[in-house]
């Protein structure tokens, strides 16, 4: 028996119907094509799937469908501005913060609701933030780099 | 530059390198998918959707050893929405991929907890994973083993009653769960103990150890009526598994068409397949697409980790430091499949020494654990911890300092390898200064702080390889690749095309393409697709040149001789030739309809002559003596990429190297239970090195040229997960004042051996 | 005649000779003796292996030359992560 929901989703409307044990993943991957989240455990260990709801940085692997209704989700497809990337996603760019790339959409979305909560945050509190999103490729020493120098063009 | 003729030098993979001043090789431009992956739009293995497509899902043993007695599928299959359901019924025996074959779906027995047993493709996920409950599997449950010094023993339980072990002879007549043995070395290791002032000799032992991508394997796959097929997904050499899936599924190879899918991750582990011949099974017998994805915990249970060994190490030396003989006896568990990495475990062992006797001998073992797959510098990261744990405790025993030890024992330009051939260029001494100069091997440690220093080498290879560039009639051109690009390669290959045709960087752009649209590509293994697939690239932008020469002297009429390429645009070679404008690359572009229609270059060979990596890493832990947690204060890569064509993703390579060797150190093992089965099949108790656990990794790119590259290019993806081991443990062993000999160094087990030690004294 | 070393698991193959002397040009013709005139290297060179000369390694060049007085390693076919 499916369950409607509306919610809205990087400012638009949306309305979807889901199966009660479903995640709030699984919809945005499967049923509304949002793939920017990844699943990388499901398990809310690994933050591929970073996602806000009301502001909120959340696991959306851990959250079902059936409980985003009236919320407000930011997902990584909803962080430029049409073309315009985030300061955070041009620094990822310019720090070559990235290799293979899976867990990019996650530290994109987490690193953005950082940065909104602390503009100014020492690189102690950077690593600590970001220590629910696993990247298994750089070490994480650039994109420590990257959301640094993101938050000092923030900061303006 | 002088300028290019197009030809590529006759001799593929001795002494091609020619110094240059480069343009555009070393800088650091953005990387062409890179806004793609800050967006969330790349399209990873899971990413891919086909209309009306099914979802797979596997049937997994929940034993760690077991004969498959019967399976029975009829509940599952009568289920509605269940479109098809495969078993080993559905795989002809393969004589070619024997072990994959069985590796993908088990037939007489089950060899490890999670070994696939069926599979189901239903119209939901809900539907698929309720008929797998359906499926009826009787089991007569045989006794595991999962250790590898037990599974050695004589009256352990015998995986293969068909393995008999290669490399001795005369080969044994009873079956064992040994596969192979293997022995390296030159000289006489008892002779050299005989001149030895000290002898130092050791056991240890290392964990298995994930890959730990964090996209899990997935694919998609097609299968027509006309037995044409398609599949999409994650892969580290789409060729390869195009071959291999095809043969398992019976297929033609000519009618798969295989494309690779952005990989989040793969570090060796996908470099095999497991899903995808299953998929194309499924997508076969249902007649309708066929997606699946693997669990984290299917990624941890099913698919490739490393070896877990066990290894002896005696090395002598004299008062005054010169090694005298060396010896290594490594025994690797690789799973329930032959292909433990025991023979370059025994190869690397001792690579970094130039050595008058050195012996390494390598066991490869099978054990109840899911089939080992390759892991970055696959043997090597073990049996160099082992050797340079002991080197560095010579070096302490005769108060010299590590680096000078190391340095005085090091292999040169022209000695003889530890595995046999000479080293022909390589820079290892390079590296060995650098550290010894870096700010980082003067700041003074603290209280239970220690500091550690290590070697590592990896050999590097080439393989089959071609390259397309294709000029576009804007003047910008299109490189196509057969590689993967799993680390910011594209970027390298631009960064290439762009060197030699003399463009900017902005004016080219590559894509990795599918089977259908390249010749055979070997797999982006073994670092090197920076090396290969970017020679392919040069070579395939000289003959552009050439042709783009030929275009101007049709179009200035005068000889090709007469026409030289310079700065991305074709001059007139000298003053006889005429006086004519200069017509750029984008010039010729636009005219090329009228001279001879579409310009393109390809490059196809066996790209040979990839230069050995030698790496030396610097680590300053603290211990704390009340947890026995590990801190790293300070970490140090330092490592001769030949020539770093971009600079920050060699950097890159350098730092996640580091940190997948801090995790093997300090945190990461396989956990079984007496039962045989894994404990910890989640990132939440298997647990990869996070952001709050480390420190800024410094870096230190030497640049030694590799005498086999145009551009001097080694590959750097490997060696860099070769030092941190044996570093860390040196440096732990500095700041708690014992040796650690048993990997990961986690805190119940630091604690433990100050415990002992306390009580010893 | 070249010299060739077999090492790993390949020495027990030719009666643990630390050298041994093949006529060959090049690396196919190199690969085809060792398993005509030891049989138990066919398993091995079935699988496929890596030579090297002179301290070049090549994995898949059969038709590679060999120098006459070339230094001539056989060694397990690399692979890697």
């Amino acid at each position: 028996m499916g369950i409607h929901v509306s919610t809205k989703i990087n400012g638009d409307d949306v309305e979807f119907v889901c199966d009660a044990e479903e995640t709030l993943l699984d919809v945005l991957r499967d049923r509304l094509n949002l793939t920017g989240a990844k699943e990388g455990c499901a398990t809310g260990d690994c933050g591929a799937c970073s996602v806000t709801i009301d502001g909120r940085l959340t696991c959306s692997c851990l959250t079902l469908g059936a409980e985003v209704e009236g919320r407000e989700i930011g997902t990584v497809e909803g962080v430029a501005k049409g073309n315009e990337l985030h300061p955070i996603q041009q620094k990822i760019l310019d720090n070559a913060a990235l290799q293979c790339g899976v867990c990019t959409p996650g530290i994109v979305v987490a690193a953005k609701a950082l940065l909104e909560k602390k503009p100014d945050p020492s690189e102690e509190e950077i690593r600590y933030w970001m220590a629910g999103n696993l990247c298994r490729c750089t070490g994480y020493d650039k994109i420590i780099r990257a959301i640094q120098d993101a938050a000092a063009e923030m900061r303006g | 530059m002088a300028s290019s003729t197009g030809e590529a030098p006759e001799s593929k993979g001795t002494h091609q390198y020619q110094p240059r001043d480069f343009k555009v090789v070393g800088t650091t431009p953005l990387r062409p998918d890179g806004v793609d992956k800050v967006t969330g739009r790349a399209r990873f293995g899971a990413d891919m959707n086909l209309p009306g497509q099914l979802v797979g899902k596997v049937l997994r043993s929940p034993h760690p050893h077991a004969k498959l007695v019967s399976i029975d599928t009829s509940e599952a299959e009568a289920l509605p929405g269940v479109k098809a359901v495969v078993t080993r019924d559905d795989f002809a025996e393969n004589e070619a991929h024997h072990d994959i074959l069985c590796n993908i779906m088990a037939r007489d027995k089950v060899l490890y907890e999670g070994h696939a047993v069926a599979a189901v493709a239903a119209t939901s996920r809900a539907i698929a994973l309720k008929a797998l409950k359906k499926i009826k599997v009787v089991y007569d449950i045989l006794p595991h083993v999962t250790d590898v010094d037990e599974a050695m023993k004589a009256d352990a339980p015998i995986l293969h009653d068909d393995m008999f072990t290669h490399g001795v002879d005369p080969m044994p007549t009873t079956a064992s769960n040994i596969a192979g043995r293997c022995e390296f070395g030159h000289g006489d290791v008892d002779a050299g103990f005989e001149q030895a002032d000290i002898i130092i000799e050791r056991n240890f032992k290392t964990a298995a150890t994930h890959q730990g991508y964090i996209e899990p394997h997935a694919c998609v796959a097609t299968v027509t009526s006309d037995d044409y097929g398609e599949l999409w997904g994650c892969t580290q050499g789409h060729f390869v598994l195009r071959n291999v899936s095809a043969s398992l599924v019976g297929m033609d190879v000519s009618k798969l068409r295989v494309t690779a899918s952005e990989i989040g991750g793969g570090f060796g582990g996908k470099t095999t397949v497991f899903l995808e011949p299953v998929c194309l099974m499924l997508a076969k017998k249902s007649g309708k697409p066929v997606k699946m994805a693997m669990t984290r915990d299917e990624v941890f249970k099913a698919s490739g980790p490393t070896a877990s060994s066990s290894m002896d190490v005696k090395i002598g030396c004299t008062k005054d430091g010169r090694i005298t003989a060396g010896f290594a006896e490594v025994r690797y568990q690789g799973g329930a499949f032959r292909g433990a990495p025991a023979d370059f475990g025994a190869m690397c062992a001792f690579a970094c020494y130039a050595l008058e006797n050195v012996k390494a001998i390598g066991w490869e073992v099978v054990t109840n654990r899911p089939k080992g797959a390759a892991y970055r510098a696959p043997g090597a990261p073990m049996s160099v911890y082992a050797v340079e744990s002991v080197v560095d405790e010579l070096a302490k025993a005769i108060d010299m300092d590590p680096i000078d030890f190391r340095l005085k024992n090091a292999a040169r330009n022209g000695d003889k390898s530890s595995y046999g051939p000479k080293f022909e260029s390589l820079g290892l001494v390079e590296t060995l200064e650098a550290a010894k100069n870096h700010p980082n091997y003067q700041i003074p440690l603290g209280p239970n702080q220690g500091r550690g220093v290590a070697s590592g080498f990896w050999f590097n290879f080439g393989g089959e390889t071609c390259s397309t560039l294709n000029v576009n009639q804007d003047g910008t051109v299109a490189i196509s690749v057969g590689t993967p690009d799993i680390g910011g390669s594209r970027a390298s290959m631009c960064q290439m095309a762009a060197e030699e045709l003399g463009i900017p960087y902005d004016q080219v752009r590559a894509i990795v393409t599918d089977t259908s649209s390249l010749g055979f590509n070997d797999t982006t293994e073994g670092s090197r697709v920076t090396f290969s697939s970017g020679m392919a690239v040069i070579f395939a932008a000289r003959e552009i040149i050439g042709k783009l020469c030929e275009r101007a002297a049709m179009m200035w009429d005068i000889p090709v001789e007469a026409v030289k390429w310079e700065e991305g645009k074709a001059i007139p070679a000298g003053a006889n030739a005429g006086d004519f404008e200069p017509l750029t690359l984008a010039e010729i572009a636009d005219a090329a309809g009228g001279t001879g229609g579409p310009i393109a270059g390809h490059h196809e060979y066996n790209a040979d002559g990839a230069g050995v990596s030698f790496g030396t890493h610097l680590v300053d832990t603290e211990v704390d003596p009340e947890t026995g947690f590990v801190k790293i204060l300070r970490y140090t890569v330092i490592q001769d990429a030949g020539k770093a064509i971009h600079p920050s993703y060699v950097e890159g390579q350098f730092q996640g190297g580091a940190v997948q060797g801090i995790g093997w150190a300090l945190n990461e093992e396989y956990i079984y239970g007496d039962d045989g089965k894994l404990q910890n099949a989640g990132f939440l108790d298997y647990r990869l090195p996070v952001a709050s656990d480390l420190p800024m990794i410094d870096t230190v790119i030497v640049e030694v040229p590799n005498p086999g590259h145009p551009y001097g290019v080694r590959g750097v993806g490997e060696t860099g997960i070769v030092p941190p081991l044996a570093a860390i443990a040196n440096s732990v062993s500095d700041a708690a004042n014992l040796r650690m000999t048993e990997l990961p160094m986690s805190p119940p087990r630091i604690l433990k051996a100050i415990h002992q030690a306390e009580a010893a004294e | 005649m070249v010299q060739v070393v077999l090492s790993g698991i390949m020495k027990t193959a030719v009666d643990d000779q630390a050298e041994i002397e093949i006529e060959a040009k090049n690396i196919k013709q190199l690969l085809d003796a060792l398993a005509r005139d030891y049989p138990k290297m066919e398993p091995y060179v079935k699988k496929g292996l890596a030579v090297s000369i002179n301290g070049v390694i090549y994995r898949d060049s059969l038709y590679q030359k060999i120098p006459e007085d070339a230094e001539i390693f056989v060694i397990p076919r690399l692979a890697g992560g």
